[in-house]
């Protein structure tokens, strides 16, 4: 090869030539290395090389006539925390569905001598057969130091059984049962003998597990119910905000600009005084989803209005106008649903605002009030130290509320990923 | 540059009369008044009070007035300083919230230094790094410090100090110095009260801002201006500094201007928590007994602060970053 260069120059050719000849040399030098790919290929994997680049192009092939859809959950799945979170949320609302079932008692069940229990451990096996049972507790007050002490009985074994009768309840408001997934036979509360505390009682002596359970009911739909109402606000505006542009837009963002000029949680707190306290606990329920829902649109109406800007330039959107279609047409048959992956990990990101910002209210007592019992409830019947200090376990919701918002974050971020899979 | 300063200020006067309303009008709406609470609470510790007293008060203070001779009463009082009375101090409301003000300025400042100077070196650490042991563990780090809000940190703050550092965490300084003259012990303590106060206020924008650099820098890093300045034979350390984080710094400093609001909101809530002397508790016990003059000019000056360090991000931004124009 260099040879032949060396040739051409000594008999003076033009420039060109050598250009030509050195591209011939790169174009061979490739064909070279190609080969070289297919022999190594060939020798990795022996017999079927060929039969490789197939499967590879019927992936690709595959690929390509996957529905975005489709594409989208093969991107989420691939992300672990994105699906694990997911999977706990999940879990997390079937629990609460399921609340009044899987929680050994009541709202109200109370033991008035196992006050302030710690968390009782619970004994699988009995002699080496399979017999759950929890010891006895006796409990006391110490008077030295007016702390309420507990010690285990181990005379004293409570078998603990499934599918229990206890407190009657109603499942979904509606079913009217007195089974419990698990709990000690025969024990119907207050008076009776044993009890079953796995994460200890309170100061009333009501068992931990089941209002956390019972609590998550109301905390975790309040976000659901929040976000939806946010949610139908902030499409609708942010939609036709950057689908109309002009005097809408401009009206609808200086609004927006308005209300964000609030700092939220000193605004919260103002409208939540607002609620009357005498209101019944159903409509103080929808008066705080109403009031946090008041400031969470505004972030979903930029973020939609911007998706609207990009998308109402498009072929298809010029399509359906000239096929005659009209605005409300275009906007709910074409821009929301081409939104809808963006509007759902918005939504997701909501989800863990929208919790913490009804704990925090209830947490100060200007949110729901007890006999209504969320997470934020729960934490504010521990607000003095004292009580943390000495009995730990009354702190435990907030395990449960970090627990929901890290998963929904996760998986809002997993959503987010997903929701553009040509990305990689 | 000064034009733009002038137009966003002019702006804000109609935003800031349309707030004022608002505010007025979301105080004004619980039903009843600071003297029905007054009445309640005194019938509640077996007092009794003529109820022609507080139709007296009513009309002395004005309550018994239409909205809008109440708003404007309040409003008229604003060029000479006066916000209003403060049913609940019977003091002027003024003096009540400048030093909690004052207070949430420093704190919200200061936790924003430290936000800034925490989120800009590991920022840059994680996309120098990028998948690094250091850059994994930075993540973490600051996912959990997203997840987590102030509150609920405040809250494992206190937990933390009573139960296992046996340390007196809350309020702005310990009991024992609390009418103490100042003094050198007496600063430490205080100043011990307040940085996990400062720190707990920024975690999550840190977390916010750390990321945000991260992804900023990375996406800096890879444009073709960083090759040739390396192909130019400068050092990795010049082409970091001046021409990656030059650029790399202006998303950050947009973002700052989302994170101040946040503090701002979140200091009410961290206040509350650990007793500090910022907007929160006063603000709280104000809405919870309808001292609405006092309540409404907190509101109204939280959210005046916002719009200011609204304001100054985006005089920052356009200081920071020539080429944005400013018609």
């Amino acid at each position: 090869m260099s040879s032949e260069l060396q040739m051409a120059e000594g008999k003076g050719v033009t420039a060109a030539r050598a250009h030509d000849a050195l591209l011939t040399q790169s174009e061979q030098l490739f064909d070279l290395y190609r080969e070289l790919d297919v022999r190594l290929a060939k020798e990795r994997y022996a017999e079927d090389a060929d039969g490789l680049v197939a499967a590879q192009r019927t992936r690709d092939e595959g690929r390509y006539s996957l529905s975005q859809w489709q594409l989208m959950w093969r991107k989420f799945v691939r992300n672990r925390a994105a699906l694990a979170g997911g999977i706990i949320i999940l879990l997390f609302y079937l629990v609460a569905l399921f609340g009044n079932f899987l929680a050994p008692y009541t709202l109200t069940t109370r033991f008035r001598d196992r006050i302030y229990m710690p968390p009782q451990a619970i004994h699988f096996f009995d002699n080496g057969q399979f017999a759950p049972f929890v010891y006895g507790v006796k409990t006391g007050l110490n008077l030295e130091t007016l702390e309420r002490v507990a010690e285990v009985d181990p005379t004293v074994k409570y078998p603990v059984s499934f599918w229990v009768k206890g407190e009657p309840y109603r499942l979904f408001g509606l079913i009217g049962l007195d089974r419990h997934l698990f709990g000690i036979a025969g024990n119907m509360g207050d008076e009776s003998e044993g009890a079953i505390t796995l994460l200890g009682t309170d100061r009333q002596g009501r068992d931990m597990l089941t209002r956390i359970i019972i609590g998550s009911q109301v905390s975790l739909t309040i976000g659901l119910v929040g976000v939806a109402l946010s949610l139908s606000l902030g499409t609708v505006l942010g939609v036709v905000s950057g689908f109309f542009g002009g005097w809408v837009d401009e009206l609808i963002q200086r609004l927006i600009e308005l209300v964000r000029s609030f700092p939220s949680i000193p605004l919260w707190m103002a409208l939540s005084a607002a609620i009357p306290a005498a209101w019944p606990p159903m409509r103080i329920y929808f008066a705080v989803t109403l009031i946090l829902s008041l400031i969470g649109w505004t972030w979903l109406a930029r973020q939609l209005r911007g998706q609207v800007l990009t998308l109402r330039n498009q072929d298809f959107v010029l399509a359906a106008k000239l096929m005659g279609a009209g605005n409300g047409r275009i906007i709910f048959k074409h821009l929301v649903p081409a939104s809808i992956g963006h509007i759902i990990v918005v939504a997701t990101l909501a989800m863990p605002g929208m919790i913490l910002a009804e704990t925090a209210l209830s947490f100060l007592g200007l949110g729901l009030q007890p006999p209504v019992t969320s997470w934020g409830v729960l934490l504010k019947e521990v607000q003095d130290l004292q009580s943390i200090a000495l009995y730990p376990w009354v702190f435990s919701p907030v395990l449960f509320i970090v627990l929901a918002i890290l998963a929904f974050n996760f998986l809002g971020d997993g959503l987010r990923d997903a929701a553009d899979p040509y990305t990689r | 540059m000064i034009a733009f300063i002038l137009r966003r200020l002019l702006a804000m006067i109609p935003l800031l009369f349309a707030v004022s309303v608002i505010t007025f009008f979301i105080i004004q709406l619980p039903p009843g008044d600071f003297f029905d609470t007054m009445q309640a609470e005194i019938a509640q510790q077996g007092g009794s009070q003529d109820a022609r007293t507080f139709e007296v008060l009513r009309e002395r203070y004005g309550l018994d007035k239409p909205f809008w001779f109440q708003y404007f009463r309040w409003i008229q009082g604003w060029p000479e300083g006066d916000f209003g009375w403060s049913l609940g101090w019977n003091a002027p409301v003024w003096p009540l919230v400048r030093d909690r003000l004052g207070y949430t300025v420093l704190l919200g400042l200061f936790s924003l230094l430290l936000t800034v100077t925490y989120a800009l070196p590991v920022g840059i650490y994680s996309a120098t790094h990028q998948y690094s042991a250091g850059d994994n563990a930075f993540s973490l780090i600051g996912f959990l410090g997203l997840s987590l809000p102030g509150f609920l940190l405040a809250l494992f703050w206190m937990f933390l100090g009573a139960l296992v550092l046996r340390i007196d965490v809350g309020g702005i300084v310990s009991s024992e110095f609390s009418d103490q003259p100042m003094s050198w012990a007496k600063l430490v303590n205080l100043w011990n009260h307040f940085w996990p106060a400062a720190v707990i206020l920024g975690l999550s924008s840190t977390a916010q801002m750390q990321r945000i650099m991260r992804s900023s820098m990375l996406d800096v890093m890879n444009q073709q201006f960083i090759t040739t300045a390396r192909a130019k034979g400068l050092r990795e350390r010049t082409v970091i500094n001046r021409y990656g984080v030059r650029l790399a710094i202006n998303p950050l400093i947009s973002v700052l201007a989302l994170e101040i609001p946040k503090i701002i909101s979140e200091s009410a809530l961290v206040g509350v928590v650990m007793s500090l002397p910022t907007t929160g508790p006063l603000f709280l016990r104000a809405l919870q007994t309808q001292d609405m003059y006092l309540a409404g000019t907190f509101l109204l000056f939280m959210t005046f602060l916002l719009m200011v360090s609204n304001l100054l991000a985006d005089i920052a931004l356009a200081w920071a970053d020539p080429r944005i124009v400013y018609e």
